[in-house]
């Protein structure tokens, strides 16, 4: 990566979209970088939709707004998007990246024109296949750092192994599973 | 060698309290404070340090205790925001004609009215006249250095004045940061103990804390706080240097950004301060001259040093984070023009409204008040004095 980047998340309440950009934030301070990771504040609701943010670069961070024309937005429920305008000023050299089992043929007509690169994942499948239940976040985490090229998918793996022996330390049982879910949605995204 | 982390402003002022272990610790949760003493208990229950933890049924009662707690000797402190402020505000004052060292961590959210749980600087404004010491922070790692300073300022024997250290709410509070920790060691020593001269649980020297005083001594007393606050001026510059030498970090009254040779000057304090150095920057490329003021210490309000660091500005903008309803401008605005009229420095100076409840501040935002700035100096554009800026259109 060699350009400061912005990303907005769009997910809802309950969904762990805010959680995502703080791990997202916390790999990339770990691999040296300078980060802001920081949800948008309203009315907190199970289910409503969220957005977050992140600014991940190589020098110090200084802007507190939130962020209105990203490099890469992710959206971690497909049914936002006709709910929100999740492409709204995102960079037509940049990229979205969206939660579905649709193919990208049939997500584009819903992008309201965008012409930017569209990258599918079906979280639920790789997350049902690792983990055993819906957990969408760990593979989400994994297709935007390897869409926006936030850094080595090895040196994410080894970042993301450590986090979770500290994060799981009680239940290593789930270790492997979350690994495998990364590791399963470098593969799947698309 | 200081110690590279990542932690929102919450979590920076929670370890700040961590390693400089206050004697007493009251408070009562209210977002978005909330979890600066959520996390400090914790630390206490985890045995990390020895605070005695108040927990009470309200803020009127926090700052009750911390006081009671600050009287008797202690080193003592409480968090809150908004509302909570709100509802301690007979005791504010009363902390401060009591000459009562307590630090507040306040992180700074809108009053109700509409309810709202964002940030502007309406709660710490309405205390501006309180007698405390008011100390606002741009990010995580300002918010935790202003921390580590706060109670050797409020204690120093010139000052003895109760310290609000402020920071914007959410978007510092809970925006995970890049952020330089000091070492626990360095941190202890440089606040050293806590050794009042006069305190209530010495059987040596009994006292009265806040008697009755009628016209023969109120006068006196408020003379004595604003003597006080004039002292603070100098101890907050001390401590300032004495922090320098253990973190590297410089600070003073306020922060001069690309400031020396600006000729248009954006004034502002808190999280839009760094936001507003982003659009500094872009204009700078286009080689216009702009700069920034970030005003860190509003209470004492050092006038005298911002007119002489304006001098050379041709046009002013001064951004005010909340309202006063004088019909006549905003709280740091006023100030800043009554600096400028003492100084008899006539440069264009116009005072704006922003970000009230959390409306968002951006560059973009920053980069259009430059313009008007300059399009007023160039072609005699007339500037609107009081202007609510980010509207909705």
């Amino acid at each position: 990566m060699k350009k400061n980047i912005e990303i907005r998340w769009h997910g809802r309440g309950g969904q762990g979209a805010k959680t995502a950009a703080l791990l997202l934030a916390d790999v990339a301070f770990n691999t040296g970088m300078h980060v802001q990771g920081f949800p948008e504040y309203g009315p907190e609701r199970m289910g409503a939709p969220i957005t977050a943010y992140n600014r991940i670069g190589q020098t110090p961070i200084r802007v507190h707004s939130n962020i209105y024309n990203p490099d890469f937005v992710v959206v971690v429920d497909e049914t936002l998007l006709h709910a929100v305008d999740v492409t709204k000023g995102l960079k037509a050299d940049g990229a979205i990246i969206i939660n579905t089992e649709k193919t990208k043929e049939e997500i584009i007509p819903l992008l309201k024109g965008y012409e930017g690169r569209v990258y599918t994942i079906d979280a639920r499948k790789v997350s049902m296949a690792t983990l055993g239940k819906y957990f969408p976040n760990s593979p989400m985490l994994a297709s935007i750092v390897k869409v926006a090229e936030i850094m080595d998918q090895d040196v994410f793996l080894e970042q993301m192994e450590a986090s979770y022996k500290h994060k799981f330390a009680k239940k290593p049982e789930v270790i492997e599973g979350n690994m495998n879910a990364l590791r399963m949605a470098f593969a799947e995204v698309k | 060698m200081s110690i590279r982390e990542r932690m929102s402003g919450n979590e920076a002022v929670a370890h700040a309290i961590k390693q400089i272990n206050p004697d007493v610790m009251a408070a009562f949760p209210i977002t978005p404070s909330t979890e600066i003493p959520q996390m400090v208990s914790t630390f206490i229950a985890n045995g990390e340090i020895d605070t005695e933890f108040i927990p009470v049924e309200s803020e009127h009662s926090s700052m009750s205790a911390a006081m009671g707690a600050s009287a008797a000797g202690a080193r003592s402190l409480t968090a809150t925001s908004s509302c909570g402020l709100a509802y301690m505000w007979e005791l504010l004052y009363v902390a401060a004609s009591d000459r009562l060292p307590v630090v507040l961590a306040l992180v700074n959210r809108a009053l109700t009215g509409p309810i709202n749980i964002n940030c502007d600087h309406s709660d710490s404004m309405g205390a501006r006249d309180a007698g405390w010491i008011q100390i606002y922070a741009e990010n995580n790692q300002e918010a935790y250095d202003n921390f580590i300073q706060s109670f050797l300022i409020a204690e120093h024997p010139d000052v003895r004045l109760p310290f609000m250290a402020c920071q914007d709410g959410f978007i510092t509070s809970h925006a995970v940061e890049n952020i330089e920790l000091i070492e626990d060691d360095k941190v202890k020593e440089f606040v050293g103990e806590y050794h009042p001269e006069n305190y209530l649980l010495n059987a040596e020297m009994p006292m009265a804390v806040g008697p009755y005083a009628n016209s023969p001594f109120y006068m006196e007393t408020k003379k004595n706080q604003r003597i006080a606050m004039e002292n603070a001026k100098r101890v907050i510059l001390e401590v300032a240097e004495k922090f320098e030498k253990i973190s590297g970090r410089k600070y003073g009254f306020f922060e001069e950004y690309m400031l020396d040779d600006a000729e248009y000057v954006i004034v502002i304090m808190g999280s839009a301060a760094g936001t507003t150095k982003d659009a500094v920057d872009a204009l700078r490329e286009q080689g216009i001259k702009a700069g920034l003021l970030k005003l860190r210490v509003f209470r004492p309000f050092p006038g005298e040093e911002i007119a002489a660091a304006l001098k050379n500005a041709k046009a002013i903008a001064v951004l005010d984070r909340a309202e006063s309803f004088s019909a006549y401008g905003g709280p740091v605005g006023s100030e800043v023009k009554s600096a400028l009229y003492d100084a008899k420095n006539t440069a264009d100076c116009v005072n704006y409204f922003y970000g009230l409840g959390g409306r968002d501040y951006t560059v973009e935002l920053a980069e259009e008040i430059y313009r008007e700035l300059i399009d007023s100096v160039e072609n005699g554009t007339a500037l609107e004095q009081f202007k609510y800026i980010g509207l909705r259109k």
